[in-house]
């Protein structure tokens, strides 16, 4: 049995996610970035967050998420994650409550989740109104190097 | 202070202050073995150094105390309280002697006979010797724990004498307590030598590092505040913040900053040492010094350097005996060098000693199955070399003390890659061997040009840029088009061109905006220079390189990024990453011809390709090309049997490539214009193909025809356009330069010349001609290697210099050999690509007995055969 944890939601494309609140180091609103050129699609650009430089990682194109339309840039919220003592960024469309979620909402299996998702996916949490579904922020870091 | 002897107090002082804190433990624990041999090691690190730095008395004493921590780290000895506190008493002394040592930078007066016979009794005997007093108040632990024994008096203790196993040699602890002299006892020395230097954990600078940059950015966000508010009262505190901030920025920045020269310092000593233990004449050169590099970077090297310095020592050179049978000078050379290249800092190991047995390697390789012996044939001489980083892998004969315990190259690869660096190694076998380090400025600073391309900005370390040059539009430095190629003409030179958006895969700005002309930074990587086009160009900025993230590392285009003093973020390029990817983005032909390159990548020529004379494919490096036109038909007019045209106010006489007046029956054709001495001469051609980037392979034929060889360009059989000759043949009655010819015909047969080039294409190319005559040729790739021939003893009957040379030039290599020596009467010849006047003139004052141009065989022979005269062609 796991403990009820604490989870950091978050919009994208209208679909809820969450990761857990100890990898969350800050949440910011929309940031300038600076792109980065031949690097995987799923990088939106590097920003600097007090002195530190931060990896962006579009969230969207992460799970390829096909969207209606494009989102306005400057409406893209940031989920600073720590991970290896490296900070990246999630661009996500909106930021939503911290939950604590009990056990008894999770549901391990994902394979009822479309077929990019299931590998970055821990599991999915039953909300009252919607599933949010927990990543496994390693495996969204985990991208394919390009070049 | 003596650089040696303040880190060696430094680093004792600070042992010995845990040792403070460790000794109380022992007098509780006498036993525990832990803790001795800690002191052991500790008592043992300062002896070895005493040795170095000649310090004899700390040495005795450290060596007294260390045989008896050596018995009792090995339980020959039971630490009796006895016994060790006679080891507190040695203990002590070392300390006073230090901190004399750092108040007086001398060793201190002083007689140890008394503690060092005890100290010595105690290791022969393994006997208590008396029990000692505390001899003085410092040891509160001893008089607690001999609290049952009588308070201490100055007087000697008569129980003492009469102890069992106390021996007539013992001496009294007072005695010993006497040999301190009163100044030893102050510590003032040792407190201000510890305030000298301290030692700050990195993590902590990266932290203050990360402060400083918040406060620039607050400092900035401020700035703009108070420039839209106009309080005045504001205005002087916020500048002086201003100004602060930057210092305070500089100067955190600087702490992490080291000259590689501390890392060397130890190894003139060192090899000094190796000479003498290896029976070897051993002359170490160090270049470089100055070099800045990370003080974590640094630390990381010092290993690894002073590994391949002590191999270099021990296996590298040979012995004096074997050097002088060899023909070398008896004093073997082993050199150290570095600089910043392209954003990197290079080190190179150097060594003129046998070189690798790339025999040998062979075998062992196939010995330890790294490679099947089928296979060895086939490998180059290079990937062989390339065994010796495999673990285990040493081709010693014998293991001696300094090296050859296969604990060797395989740890400084691992520990060089580990920071993100590369090693690589050249040898040519009974020439030396060369290390070459290449370290990325993961933690350095540097000073970096920002641009913009694309609509991004960007970070170019300053160190590769050659030039800005703003170009195309109005500008005087014209951007051509060749076969979709970008070429920039820049004074008399052409430069390959990339669009550095269009490099990065980023929008290039509307074609209106380019015709206004763009910015080109000329950069250098290694021997290539070439042109990167930018939108904008900013300012330079001293900036801090931080690694890219783990997932963006792949991306080669970039070394690290970096925030701005505005708290943007830019990306920072690597030159060499935007070459390579240069390189990959061209044809597949090229793309072969790439990978071939790979294998042996010491030079690369920048080659004009072109068709001429029915189709045939040939090259011309296009460092000898001033120019290129397109030639209109008409303008063409006849004169005397010869084609020539109206070009910058003079008559321009044209060729065919067969060397006969071109004939253009219509429309224009391209045209390479040549200039020799300010006159000007056109080859018209066929068609230009393109500009490549080649390493030449050249099969040098036996007769001159208008072309030097035949070589494999491009995938295609390409002829090298022999210029001089052409040049001679299709205009030589035009100029009436013939004069050269009469020097023909003298014997050449057995003179001795050296060529020193830095281009390997050079000397490969001119090698086989001066053979053709019956010259003996030798070749040196520097002017240090140059002159180290003549250290050596080598005499020649003439040089061949080239006057741009990295580190040292033609011009100083020149004036070097005219100072004096045995070189200083030597007929000295420089070799130029394109002499003006000017140059020659120089070149005469310098020392230089003539010039003759690359590439141009007849003038060259005809130069070398002049015994007087001096011959001035091209």
């Amino acid at each position: 049995m796991r403990e009820p944890r604490q989870l950091v939601s978050m919009v994208v494309a209208e679909q809820q996610f969450g990761v857990r609140i100890d990898a969350v180091r800050d949440i910011l609103g929309f940031q300038h970035l600076a792109k980065v050129p031949l690097a995987a699609a799923e990088i939106a650009g590097v920003l600097n967050l007090r002195g530190r430089i931060v990896t962006a990682i579009d969230l969207g194109r992460r799970l390829t998420i096909e969207r209606a339309g494009t989102l306005p840039a400057d409406q893209a919220m940031n989920i600073v994650v720590d991970h290896r003592g490296e900070l990246y960024s999630l661009l996500v469309d909106r930021v939503g409550d911290v939950l604590t979620l009990g056990e008894e909402r999770f549901e391990a299996d994902t394979s009822s989740l479309p077929a990019p998702w299931r590998s970055l996916a821990h599991g999915i949490f039953r909300l009252d109104e919607a599933l949010l579904v927990e990543l496994d922020i390693e495996r969204v870091l985990a991208l394919q190097p390009v070049g | 202070m003596d650089d040696l002897l303040s880190e060696f107090l430094t680093e004792c002082l600070e042992s010995m202050t845990v040792l403070d804190g460790e000794l109380v433990r022992l007098e509780q624990h006498p036993d525990d073995p832990e803790l001795i041999a800690g002191i052991f090691r500790l008592v043992h690190t300062i002896k070895g150094t005493c040795g170095f730095l000649d310090l004899a008395r700390l040495e005795a004493v450290a060596h007294a105390a260390e045989n008896v921590l050596g018995k009792l780290r090995d339980g020959e000895m039971a630490a009796s309280r006895a016994v060790v506190s006679v080891v507190l008493e040695a203990l002590d002394r070392i300390k006073e002697i230090l901190d004399g040592l750092a108040s007086t930078q001398a060793e201190p007066e002083g007689d140890d006979t008394a503690l060092i016979t005890a100290l010595d009794t105690i290791a022969a005997t393994g006997a208590r010797p008396a029990e000692p007093r505390p001899s003085a108040a410092d040891l509160p632990v001893v008089v607690q724990a001999e609290a049952t024994e009588p308070p201490p008096s100055a007087e000697p203790q008569p129980a003492a004498r009469s102890e069992p196993s106390a021996v007539a040699a013992v001496v009294e602890p007072d005695a010993i307590a006497a040999e301190r002299s009163p100044e030893m006892r102050s510590g003032a020395g040792a407190e201000s030598l510890a305030a000298q230097t301290l030692r700050v954990p990195v993590d902590l600078l990266e932290q203050l590092m990360t402060l400083v940059g918040e406060l620039v950015l607050t400092r900035n966000q401020l700035l703009q505040t108070v420039r839209h508010g106009s309080d005045p009262a504001l205005q002087s505190p916020l500048q002086r913040l201003d100004q602060l901030t930057g210092e305070l920025q500089e100067g955190v920045m600087k702490t992490r900053m080291q000259a590689i020269g501390t890392a060397w310092s130890k190894l003139p000593r060192l090899v000094r040492d190796l000479a003498i233990e290896v029976d070897k004449e051993i002359e170490l050169t160090m270049h470089g010094a100055e070099t800045e590099l990370d003080r974590q970077v640094l630390e990381m090297i010092k290993d690894p350097l002073t590994h391949m310095v002590r191999n270099a020592a021990d296996h590298g050179l040979e012995s004096p005996d074997e050097r002088s049978r060899l023909g070398k000078a008896r004093k073997g050379t082993i050199g150290l060098r570095a600089c910043h290249e392209g954003g990197h800092i290079i080190i190179e190991i150097s060594d003129d000693g046998r070189g690798l047995d790339t025999d040998r390697i062979a075998a062992k390789a196939v010995a330890r199955g790294l490679v099947a012996e089928a296979d060895i044939a086939g490998m180059a001489e290079r990937d062989l070399q390339q065994f010796i980083f495999h673990p285990g892998f040493s081709t010693a004969e014998t293991v001696t003390a300094v090296s050859g315990r296969g604990v060797g190259m395989d740890v400084v690869r691992t520990n060089i890659e580990k920071i993100g660096g590369s090693i690589e190694i050249r040898s040519t076998k009974g020439k030396g061997s060369t290390f070459t380090i290449k370290i990325p400025l993961t933690l350095a600073i540097v000073s970096a040009l920002i641009l913009e391309a694309g609509g991004e900005r960007f970070a170019l370390p300053q160190l590769g840029v050659v030039e800005l040059v703003r170009a195309g539009g109005r500008s005087e430095h014209r951007i051509e088009t060749m076969d979709g190629m970008r070429v920039l003409r820049l004074r008399d030179r052409l430069l390959p061109l990339a669009s550095l958006a269009t490099t990065l895969g980023l929008a290039a700005p509307a074609t209106g905006q380019r015709d206004a002309g763009s910015y080109v930074v000329v950069v250098r990587v290694g021997p290539r220079v070439f042109g990167l086009e930018v939108d904008r160009l900013f300012d330079t900025e001293e900036i801090v390189v931080k690694p890219v993230a783990p997932i963006l590392r792949s991306v080669s285009a970039f070394s690290g990024n970096t925030i701005l003093g505005d708290g943007s973020v830019v990306m920072i390029l690597d030159l060499n990453g935007l070459a390579s990817m240069l390189d990959a983005g061209r044809g597949e032909a090229d793309r072969r011809q790439t990978m071939d390159e790979r294998v042996q990548k010491d030079e690369r020529v920048s080659l004009l390709l072109f068709k001429a004379g029915g189709g045939q494919q040939m090259a011309v490096p296009l460092a000898l090309v001033t120019r290129l036109e397109q030639i209109e038909a008409a303008t063409i007019e006849p004169a005397g049997g010869r084609s020539v045209i109206q070009y910058r106010g003079s008559l321009m006489p044209l060729a065919d490539i067969d060397g006969r007046p071109a004939r253009v029956e219509a429309g224009q054709r391209p045209t390479l214009v040549f200039t020799d001495c300010g006159r000007n001469m056109g080859l018209v051609v066929e068609e230009i193909v393109d500009v490549v980037e080649a390493d030449i392979t050249l099969e040098l034929r036996g007769t001159g025809g208008n072309d030097l060889g035949t070589a494999i360009i491009a995938g295609r059989p390409t002829q090298l356009l022999d210029v001089a000759f052409f040049v001679n043949r299709a205009f030589g009655g035009w100029f009436a330069a013939e004069e050269t010819e009469a020097f023909r015909g003298n014997d050449n047969r057995g003179r001795h010349v050296l060529i020193v080039d830095d281009s390997r294409f050079v000397r490969t190319m001119l090698q086989p001609i001066l053979e053709a005559e019956g010259m003996r040729v030798t070749t040196a790739d520097s002017a240090d290697r140059a002159l180290r021939m003549r250290d050596e003893g080598q005499a020649f009957d003439l040089i061949i210099s080239d006057i741009e040379m990295p580190g040292m030039d033609g011009f100083a290599f020149v004036e070097n050999c005219r100072t004096g020596g045995p070189w200083q009467r030597t007929r000295i010849i420089a070799l130029t690509s394109h002499a003006t006047p000017s140059d020659v003139e120089r070149g005469r004052l310098a020392g230089f007995d003539g010039h003759v141009g690359k590439l141009d065989r007849e003038a060259l022979i005809a130069t070398l055969t002049a015994n007087h005269a001096t011959a001035e062609v091209l």
